[in-house]
């Protein structure tokens, strides 16, 4: 069976139950093309990790299929499946030397000794830790744990690489430096990565795709700046980024757009997202960087009276607190220059936004 | 004079001195005995008291004769030898029983893990004189009475808790994330074991192994019940030499254990810092 580099890694309609009764993994189908970073997003528990040990055969499927390269795997040991693992913790061996721990997949393969030297070599010059080689991991930082955690990964040359929340233990900084380290060697060597995180900053700025998770089931999988701008239900909507939800009535559809009557009502027009039912209840989502306070230079086709509640000041914007009539809440960003108005407690403001930028949504 | 702080009144101080006195005392009582035999087993005559010689220091006072005496004594001969046998055999089985027992229990899927620990742990428990008559009765019928295949299955039993005890400890806080690892990375699991989880639990499985080793050594009532003649071990052969023929043979024996004894414990100390040293803690 020829594979396609599109389905490189193919998930059917997998199920994973771990008592028989619950699916911790409801049908869970993706296809992932070589050389493809794709991260599953979700609160924990939504059954991201499981999806991760079914695939490296930690775990054992209680339906469907996983392909790689059009070969299924779920009766492959895990040991036989090639795939690289970059766990939480680390999971060195504590016993042997960093350049030990990364010979040892090559010396499980019986490479040549000399082959297993310039390899090792190579892969620390590659994470940066080329005067390291003779320590033990318990002597390193947790950045550098982390970065040989990685080279070992990748020094069987495995298509497939996985990680577990690998950034999970470290600091903001190390973070976002370690981010930028995963995607370098990303892009430099082409392997295929499946990233499991509960942080969605790291899932948007690293991915091509992502697929977001919740209660064993992928609720939308597209590019971040898709996923950001485009959502496609209520809870990618409020599980990505910040939004503006209001709940409201459709009054009509025109289309792919709807007339949604919301708190007092006060008539709007959205895009229908995943409901065009007349008379259905709906959510409402803006994000509270594409809502203005009037006055206000910006293009708008949709206009509602809030009653002002606080303004908190952060710093490069400032946040603006309002409250509509059936006492749901709006968050308005507003960039911190001579423009970034000032209100009395209770005063009614006009606040407005283009169609374009917001939704109704199935309410959950 | 020791200095106190500043609260304590005089019970306090008292509490602090009767403490020091009562924990002097449990050491005295426990070192002692073992202590005199050392000075007593070079004793020149064959009594079990400091001569006048001895306790003036005359050099005639003192000799090897009792050590001399265990080399030229066939018996003794036999039984050093066989305490070694086995010891070193029934070390051998309760080690490597003990240890996969133990990581078998470690692992989250193992069912009824409660009652098997109990169950193997219950030699350590059960009086070892029970022990002893219910091995006598069973083991007839299969004619291992008397045999050395007997007393290392029997000691091997008496080892196993040990084992299980110091492996289960080292296991505690074992990272289950390193087996997967060591999978992902393409060892098989026999491999992944040895490779990684028996390095990291060897300090367990060596000081089990010890405790084995020193159970067999100076186990006398299994010994009593399942041995024959030609099976006799050094306490079998203590234990007769106290009833039959009583001299300071046994204090130089004693004196001998007493050296392997502080041997393996500072072996084991040292295998110990080693492997602490090595995994750079």
């Amino acid at each position: 069976m020829a594979a396609d580099t599109t389905q490189f890694l193919r998930f059917l309609d997998v199920k994973k139950s771990y008592d028989q009764k619950i699916l911790v993994v409801k049908g869970f189908s993706l296809d992932v093309a070589k050389g493809e970073f794709i991260t599953l997003l979700g609160p924990s528990g939504s059954g991201k990790t499981t999806i991760l040990m079914l695939l490296a055969g930690f775990e054992s499927v209680t339906g469907g299929d996983i392909q790689i390269d059009g070969v299924p795997v779920t009766r492959t040991a895990p040991y036989k499946r090639n795939i690289g693992m970059v766990f939480q913790n680390y999971a060195l061996f504590p016993h042997m030397t960093v350049a030990e721990n990364l010979a040892y997949p090559l010396k499980v393969r019986s490479l040549d000794r000399s082959e297993i030297t310039a390899r090792v070599k190579d892969y620390l010059a590659l994470v940066e830790l080329e005067d390291y080689g003779k320590r033990h991991p318990g002597q390193l930082s947790g950045g550098q744990r982390q970065r040989v955690a990685l080279a070992r990964a990748l020094i069987f040359e495995p298509s497939l690489v996985l990680m577990d929340e690998p950034l999970g233990a470290l600091d903001k900084k190390l973070r976002e430096q370690m981010q930028f380290e995963i995607t370098r060697l990303h892009k430099k060597l082409g392997f295929t990565v499946i990233y499991v995180t509960h942080d969605q900053t790291e899932a948007l700025t690293m991915s091509d795709r992502v697929a977001v998770f919740n209660d064993g089931v992928v609720q939308q999988c597209a590019s971040p700046d898709v996923l950001y701008e485009r959502p496609s239900n209520a809870f990618v909507a409020d599980f990505i980024g910040e939004n503006n939800l209001m709940p409201a009535k459709i009054a009509a559809v025109r289309g792919d757009s709807v007339r949604v009557t919301v708190a007092g009502g006060q008539e709007i027009t959205a895009q229908a997202a995943d409901i065009r039912e007349v008379g259905g209840k709906c959510i409402i989502s803006v994000r509270p960087e594409k809502m203005f306070i009037k006055p206000s230079d910006h293009a708008y086709d949709n206009e509602i009276t809030a009653n002002f509640i606080v303004r908190h000041y952060v710093g490069d914007f400032i946040r603006y607190y309002f409250e509509l009539s059936d006492g749901s809440e709006i968050t308005i960003k507003v960039l911190n220059d001579a423009a970034a108005p000032v209100f009395d407690e209770g005063q009614l403001a006009q606040l407005i936004w283009q169609t374009s930028d917001c939704f109704a949504f199935r309410t959950m | 004079m020791q200095r106190f702080p500043d609260y304590f009144n005089f019970s306090h101080k008292a509490g602090v001195y009767a403490l020091r006195l009562t924990a002097g005392a449990v050491l005295f009582f426990l070192m002692m005995p073992i202590l005199v035999i050392i000075p007593l087993s070079f004793n020149s005559e064959p009594f079990f008291t400091f001569t006048e010689g001895m306790l003036s220091f005359e050099a005639s006072a003192y000799s090897l004769r009792w050590y001399r005496a265990i080399l030229e004594n066939p018996n003794w001969m036999l039984a050093i030898r066989n305490s070694f046998i086995i010891g070193f055999f029934a070390t051998i089985v309760a080690t490597s029983l003990g240890t996969l027992a133990a990581v078998g229990l470690a692992s989250p899927e193992m069912p009824f893990k409660r009652v098997i620990t109990a169950l193997l742990l219950s030699p350590m428990i059960v009086p070892l004189i029970i022990i002893a008559a219910g091995m006598f009765f069973f083991y007839t019928r299969f004619n291992l009475v008397g045999t050395f295949t007997g007393l290392i299955i029997a000691h091997a039993a008496l080892g196993v808790p040990f084992v299980i005890v110091t492996v289960t400890a080292t296991l505690t806080g074992f990272d289950h994330s390193l087996f997967k690892a060591g999978l992902s990375l393409g060892a098989n699991p026999l491999r992944v074991f040895r490779d990684v989880v028996l390095p990291l639990i060897r300090p367990g499985v060596i000081s089990g192994g010890l405790f084995a080793f020193v159970t067999s050594f100076d186990e006398v009532v299994l010994v009593l019940f399942l041995a024959g003649p030609d099976q006799r071990t050094i306490p079998r052969q203590m234990f007769s030499g106290l009833r039959e023929q009583i001299n300071p043979t046994i204090l130089a024996v004693a004196t001998l254990l007493v050296f392997v004894s502080v041997l393996l414990l500072l072996s084991l100390e040292l295998l110990r810092r080693r492997s602490e040293r090595l995994r750079g803690v």
